[in-house]
């Protein structure tokens, strides 16, 4: 039977997700780490402050891993939430583990924080480049029920590797952050059929941000997971100069789509209203040749 | 922001002392259980730190019938609240326990 990774909590996720009884937590909640801001404001913190982090194993293989809770003030980011995850990469350099893995879930910078959660995400961003720098591979699982935006969507994209389910969502500014700057007429936030096919799995995968689509099943994303763990990407010049061509591409073939849809027809697919129905295995075999 | 503590005599300590563990999300109307096995001299305590401020009656009175379904010696547990009814603070510590001992009493 399956489980849903987009039901469970960010614990329950990651206990899930490693061999039974290898992980080991670093600040767990009983340290109560907690953000030094949220009491100022009179708002309950909570004691992992929204992220668990420590180190596993995954089929065997020494892994660090960060899990972001997205019922905590939308998995943001806060001065001890940043610097849990900061801490965590930064420790990949010292250990070098086979990955580190990321199961984000967040609507990025925690506004009440201000600067100091603006200062962690690029604080973030910096030690994912260098541990991948030092061939660490950063793999990235969203499939929560928060989805991935602001700093941490692009925290993502800087990694090696996104895996996504249909359900998981992957943008910079959410739907309802567009709705409330640019109005309804822009994006309705509540048209959920349109938020999915812009931001959801599926598209992410058309358009090859997220490397791999997998089921809402915990032992997919895990399956998943393990498959990228080898994987080291060329990081030098002219692989980047490649990658940078073909995004420059991809903006001129579809920079003046109105929508998904759009974008799905010119990449060559059939009646392409029917992708957000096809179940995963289904879907995959629909698009493999047909992927941006 | 309110906060509580309130302290029970008269539990039974837990078999084993197993580590710590966590329950729920502070999100609006949940709330998280941290259940702590410790030394207090045969007491359980349990702080609160809520969201919703005036409802300290209301605390007492589940957690006095918590406590009566589990009299429970040397434990500390830290709650931070969001609101949560009182049937999902009931629920929740119920929780709390059954992962705390695995089922045990």
């Amino acid at each position: 039977m399956r489980h849903s990774y987009y039901e469970d909590s960010a614990r329950e996720r990651l206990l899930g997700l490693l061999d039974e009884g290898s992980f080991r937590e670093i600040l767990p909640p009983t340290e109560r780490v907690v953000s030094p801001h949220l009491r100022q404001l009179d708002t309950p913190a909570a004691f992992d402050d929204g992220i668990i982090v420590g180190k596993g194993t995954l089929d065997g293989h020494s892994v660090l891993v960060a899990a972001q809770e997205g019922g905590f003030m939308g998995g943001a980011v806060g001065e001890v939430h940043g610097a849990k995850l900061t801490g965590l990469l930064e420790r990949a350099l010292d250990e070098r583990p086979a990955a580190v893995l990321l199961l984000v879930e967040s609507g990025g910078v925690r506004l009440h924080e201000a600067n100091a959660g603006l200062i962690a995400v690029s604080e973030v961003m910096r030690a994912v480049l260098a541990v991948r720098a030092a061939g660490v591979p950063v793999i990235v699982l969203n499939g929560g029920q928060y989805g991935c935006f602001g700093g941490m969507g692009i925290v993502s994209r800087l990694c090696d590797a996104i895996v996504m389910s249909e359900e998981g969502r992957l943008g910079l500014s959410g739907p309802e952050v567009i709705e409330t700057t640019h109005g309804v007429e822009e994006f309705d936030s509540r048209d959920r059929a349109l938020v999915w096919r812009t931001v959801g799995g599926k598209h992410r995968y058309l358009l090859g941000e997220a490397t791999v689509l997998v089921d809402d099943d915990l032992a997919a994303f895990r399956a998943a997971a393990l498959s990228l763990i080898g994987s080291t990407p060329d990081l030098g010049l002219e692989a980047m100069e490649a990658e940078h061509a073909r995004l420059g591409e991809r903006l001129r073939r579809f920079g003046d789509c109105r929508d998904a849809l759009d974008v799905w027809e010119r990449l060559g697919i059939a009646e392409p209203e029917r992708l957000p129905i096809l179940d995963t295995e289904t879907f995959l075999a629909t698009v493999s040749d047909k992927r941006a | 922001m309110e906060s509580l503590t309130f302290e029970y005599q008269g539990g039974r300590p837990l078999a084993s002392a197993p580590p710590a563990t966590l329950v729920g999300v502070v999100s609006s109307g949940n709330l998280e259980v941290l259940v702590e096995p410790t030394d207090l001299g045969g007491a359980c305590r349990i702080e609160v730190l809520t969201a919703a401020v005036g409802f300290g009656a209301i605390w007492q009175a589940v957690l006095d019938d918590f406590f009566d379904r589990h009299r429970i010696a040397d434990v500390r547990i830290s709650i931070n609240d969001v609101g949560a009814t009182p049937a999902v603070v009931s629920l929740r510590l119920d929780q709390a326990l059954e992962a705390l001992t695995g089922g045990q009493p």
